[in-house]
């Protein structure tokens, strides 16, 4: 009896330590939606901000800003984060160059986004600002690119290893060249790691504040192009916070992001489950 | 070692020797793979008869740090010559795995895919090779009702003969097969060695197996190899009964194996 109860100490310690992680979330989730929620109205998600020096006003030029920069940080890494992984996977072999390139992408993983902010705002902002349009959408979205590169090719890496050798080998078997092999079996096998990979990074670009507070601007007026400054929903969020101790507008712009990041999340694992079951015949 | 049945060969592998790293996994191997005949390789785990049947498709590329030297002569080219065009070769060279390896595809779509692979793409030819192939494979009356559904809700027997349905779409000359029942039940195995004898008319095969059984009843010549070297090689029933080699007659008598 003794020993049993002595048994019951580590044990509802190690639950605690557990369950710690789903108390922080729901937490979190709680507070965020319990002070944002009431502030979410149809004119708050589609008007235009309060004017300069005034608090309230809708958040619609910070939600089309993120979009912007999310979908070209997407476009410019999932061909690079997949391209790369696949030549990791399936065009090298362990050796020294495929060392270096995953111990980069690790590395690359692990800079403060400050630092590539940083990097952004001197590339991008200033040298290539002919390009660029200096702050703008399109370097606060090249910037992010560089924070979802590593993570996606990560994923994207661990998603192509899962796909047996034997389908390769069954592939090839047949007469298909390695391209088809790959285009046919192994990148439709590994798909849904992929996505999962790419929803990840989405994840970081769209909850990412450092590097776009020195890349993107911050204006608060609705784009008209790509190349004009912005200010995504982190940013605004930071900006009403620093400069108007808003938090009205701050909890509501923060209950809209948490809820987009959900939504993406859930729907993925909805839409890969589904794929998934699909390929495995059930 | 010359002793094997002969009609005409096929494959002519002289002097072949392979090693990964330096581990020396084939010695000198010298052997006349006889057309439509089926040649069984027979010998103990890690004696090389997979290597060599691997060898045959070049599918040993695949692995790091091999190299090889020696002669296999098809078609009165060496196909161990760099300039060889591996994807060509393995359309006529086809390759049956121990487990079976559909692709995460329908049925249709796993028969179809060497075809399509080679450019075939008129729904009615797909459509016929397609049922010829499962026909020739003795598997067409059980999936003929479901060929959209996944191959991976087969049973192992019959995503084995899926595979062998798969490969005879490519129209190869030689079918290589590693131990291709040894996933397999034994009512699965004889329908797979009912097939294998079936095939032997039109094809070439070489089939690596574990059981001797198996050789004895699907095999006109077997190979016996024991730690990388081809020991002794000759009509099946003369290696089992009338075995040239001491190693031999301790294999098939069962002293090891």
């Amino acid at each position: 009896m003794e020993a049993k109860r002595r048994e019951l100490v580590p044990l509802a310690l190690l639950w605690g330590a557990g369950i710690a992680t789903l108390v922080i979330l729901i937490v979190i989730l709680a507070y965020i939606l319990a002070n944002g929620l009431p502030v979410i109205s149809w004119h708050f998600l589609t008007g235009e901000p309060a004017l300069w020096g005034q608090t309230g006003g809708g958040i619609y030029s910070t939600i089309v800003a993120t979009l912007a920069v999310t979908s070209i940080s997407l476009l410019v890494a999932a061909p690079l984060s997949v391209g790369g992984a696949i030549y990791l996977n399936e065009y090298t072999k362990e050796t020294s160059l495929r060392m270096v390139i995953r111990q980069a992408a690790e590395i690359l993983a692990g800079i403060p986004s400050i630092i590539v902010g940083l990097f952004g705002f001197l590339f991008f902002v200033i040298y290539l600002a002919p390009f660029t349009g200096g702050w703008s959408m399109i370097s606060g979205g090249l910037t992010l690119a560089f924070m979802v590169l590593p993570i996606s090719l990560r994923t994207s890496e661990e998603a192509l290893k899962t796909v047996p050798a034997e389908l390769r080998e069954g592939s090839l078997g047949l007469g298909a060249t390695k391209w088809q092999s790959i285009t046919t079996v192994v990148l439709p096998t590994a798909l849904p790691g992929i996505i999962t990979g790419l929803i990840l990074g989405v994840g970081r670009a769209v909850g990412e504040t450092a590097a776009i507070l020195l890349t993107a601007g911050g204006s608060l007026n609705l784009i008209q192009s790509l190349r004009d400054p912005g200010r995504p929903m982190t940013l605004n969020i930071y900006n009403v916070l620093t400069e108007y101790r808003d938090t009205t507008t701050a909890y509501g712009t923060a209950a809209v992001l948490v809820i987009a990041i959900l939504a993406i999340t859930l729907i993925t694992d909805l839409l890969m489950n589904s794929y998934t079951k699909k390929l495995k015949g059930l | 070692m010359d002793t094997a049945t002969e009609t005409s060969v096929e494959i002519s592998v002289k002097s072949l020797n392979l090693w990964f790293g330096k581990f020396q996994a084939l010695k000198n191997i010298n052997i006349d793979i006889q057309k439509n005949q089926v040649t069984a390789l027979i010998g103990p785990s890690g004696c090389g008869k997979s290597t060599f049947i691997k060898t045959l498709d070049r599918m040993n590329d695949l692995v790091d740090n091999v190299k090889i030297t020696g002669e296999v002569v098809y078609q009165g080219r060496n196909i161990l010559d760099s300039d060889t065009d591996v994807v060509e070769l393995r359309k006529q060279i086809g390759m049956v795995f121990q487990k079976p390896n559909p692709f995460p595809k329908s049925i249709f779509d796993n028969v179809a895919y060497g075809p399509r692979v080679h450019g075939v793409r008129k729904k009615q030819n797909l459509n016929e090779v397609v049922e010829r192939s499962l026909k020739a494979a003795v598997l067409w009356e059980e999936v003929k009702d479901r060929l959209n559904e996944s191959a991976l809700r087969l049973s192992g027997g019959q995503q084995q003969r899926l595979c062998i349905a798969r490969l005879l779409a490519v129209e190869p000359d030689v079918l290589l097969m590693d131990e291709p029942a040894s996933a397999l039940d034994p009512i699965a195995t004889s329908k797979i060695e009912d097939l294998i004898y079936e095939l032997k008319n039109d094809y070439t095969i070489i089939i690596v197996t574990h059981n001797m059984q198996q050789a004895g009843r699907v095999a006109t010549n077997t190979a016996f190899f024991y730690l990388g070297e081809l020991v002794e090689y000759a009509p099946t029933i003369d290696l089992f009964e009338r075995p040239q080699d001491k190693r031999t007659e301790d294999y098939v008598t069962g002293k090891f194996g």
